[in-house]
């Protein structure tokens, strides 16, 4: 069912009016039931799961990040909404925007208050990738026909090779 | 080519991988054990849903490197679960020691290579679960600061070693966004009978749902609720610090335990003779039966402890039936009876080592 006010996102709150006793039902989208003050329960999942599939599912209309890949692990915005997991750490900053929104519809805040965390700093910088690692990215991206990232890690895996030991 | 026979050397395992069962912790007539778990992955690789089999490989091999450094789990044993045959995985999983994914036991997802748990006194990794560490500590009781103790411990120390992946605003990164954040999901296994007798149970669970806590079966996500054991559980994971999570779980579980202990004396006060039937019929099945299903186990094991804890059936300790309720599940019998075992000869053996256990260790009933 489509909100009333905007007439194109998914309404997902119901409001049941009662004005001079005429009952009236008022359908809104999050966004225009945020606007209108209404407060909305979606902070609160009853069923995580449920929820998280069903968050993901109205992502779909972000079709424009679709065809991006994560450019670590070549996982897409399809293949998270196909699993529900995403594929790496990297993804979190591939689909940032989104995830803020899943984020905080299942938890009621998209922001880590918790323990803060620095790497250990021998880990500080980036190790450097090795062949093994480029080689497994690869066949992944290769897998999840993501070409334009296999030709890019071909020609790391290549450069690699042909360094002076 | 038959089944391998059950061959994991149980006295191995640090204190058997059980001592969460003794009974021992605060509540423990209600509350019989207390899980905290952190989910952490390791930066620069794919998570294992994603990752392929050699990296896989290398982060374990990595994580192994790094234990030497790492106080709370030395002298911990390792177990790769690929080398085990099926019979001992899912004992692991029995003892709340490994995953059901971990574990590899949904036939869709067999084990994984790289799959392994590291276990010490106390506290558990889980290697290449869902998110590439899974660290837990298990309690007697109803425990969560001790299990936070020693889970943060841990993490402190192996976060030393290994780069954990983490966001300056997500926190830590974990392949299903349900976890991100803290990571934490702090969980409590405990026995509600007189909340389901009288009916109340409906409303406690609707009323933590709104407190922000979820409910599951014995073994967590996806199991049954059986017997009246109920896990209970943080939902959310991000947005509420660590110490907020453990506070919201002690406020509403000691209020459960307030609700279930009143709603007993309810059971008492008006019900008084059918429930004392009930319970003793309970205990006769358990001490009688020659052949018992799982579920039946569960259930009458669930009166017997509601009678011990309203004192009506005295002699039996609380840890005998904690007991009962890992000893008696299919992986442990086929372990005891040194063979695989079909089901009518798993619910033959149950019966015959209920009787043996309450024969031995409730003389005392009268």
């Amino acid at each position: 069912m489509l909100c009333d006010n905007c007439k194109e996102r998914d309404a997902v709150v119901h409001l049941t009016r009662i004005v001079d006793n005429a009952v009236t039902q008022l359908h809104l989208c999050e966004k225009c039931a945020a606007a209108k003050g209404v407060e909305t329960t979606l902070s609160v999942p009853q069923h995580p799961l449920g929820d998280i599939l069903q968050a993901v599912q109205q992502q779909a209309s972000a079709t424009s990040e679709d065809a991006a890949a994560c450019a670590f692990c070549g996982a897409t915005a399809r293949d998270f909404r196909a699993t529900g997991r995403l594929g790496c750490p990297h993804c979190y900053d591939a689909m940032e925007q989104s995830l803020r929104e899943l984020l905080r519809r299942l938890h009621g805040s998209s922001r880590h208050v918790g323990q803060r965390y620095d790497a250990p700093v021998a880990h500080m910088v980036d190790k450097p990738d090795t062949l093994h690692d480029l080689r497994d990215r690869l066949r992944r991206a290769i897998d999840g026909e993501q070409f334009e990232l296999a030709a890019e890690l071909r020609d790391r895996i290549k450069a690699l090779e042909t360094e002076p030991v | 080519m038959s089944e391998p026979r059950p061959g994991l050397d149980l006295s191995l395992l640090p204190d058997g991988g059980v001592r969460w069962l003794d009974a021992s912790g605060p509540n423990s007539d209600v509350v019989i054990s207390t899980r905290i778990r952190l989910a952490r992955n390791v930066s620069g690789y794919a998570f294992t849903g994603r990752a392929r089999e050699g990296e896989r490989l290398r982060m374990l091999a990595q994580v192994r490197d790094a234990l030497s450094a790492v106080p709370s789990l030395s002298g911990s044993l390792l177990l790769r679960l690929e080398d085990l045959p099926l019979v001992d995985r899912q004992l692991l999983h029995e003892r709340h020691l490994v995953s059901k994914e971990l574990a590899g036991l949904d036939p869709q997802h067999p084990v994984r290579s790289g799959a392994a748990v590291f276990l010490g006194e106390g506290v558990g990794l889980l290697v290449n679960e869902e998110d590439h560490l899974r660290l837990q500590a298990l309690r007697s009781g109803f425990a969560v600061a001790q299990a936070f103790d020693g889970v943060t411990r841990l993490d402190r120390e192996l976060g030393g070693q290994v780069p954990y992946a983490f966001h300056r605003e997500f926190g830590y990164l974990t392949a299903c966004p349900t976890n991100a954040g803290t990571g934490l999901r702090a969980s409590v296994l405990i026995h509600l009978p007189g909340l389901v007798l009288t009916k109340e149970i409906g409303k406690v669970l609707a009323g933590l749902q709104q407190m922000g806590l979820t409910y599951r079966g014995l073994y967590g996500e996806g199991s049954e609720v059986v017997g009246n054991f109920f896990q209970l559980s943080n939902q959310t994971t991000l947005g509420r610090s660590e110490e907020e999570l453990q506070d919201l779980l002690v406020r509403v579980v000691r209020h459960v335990i307030e609700r279930e202990e009143e709603a007993r004396r309810v059971l008492v006060r008006d019900a008084g003779y059918i429930i004392e039937d009930k319970l003793w019929r309970a205990y006769g099945t358990l001490r009688y039966a020659r052949s018992l299903t799982f579920d039946e186990a569960m259930n009458y094991l669930s009166g017997v402890r509601l009678a011990v804890g309203l004192k009506l059936i005295t002699g039996l300790s609380v840890y005998t039936l904690n007991k009962l309720l890992i000893f008696a599940q299919s992986a442990h019998l086929a372990h005891l009876e040194g063979k695989v075992l079909t089901d009518s000869e798993t619910n033959l053996a149950r019966a015959r080592y209920v009787r043996q256990v309450l024969l031995s260790e409730g003389s005392g009933v009268e």
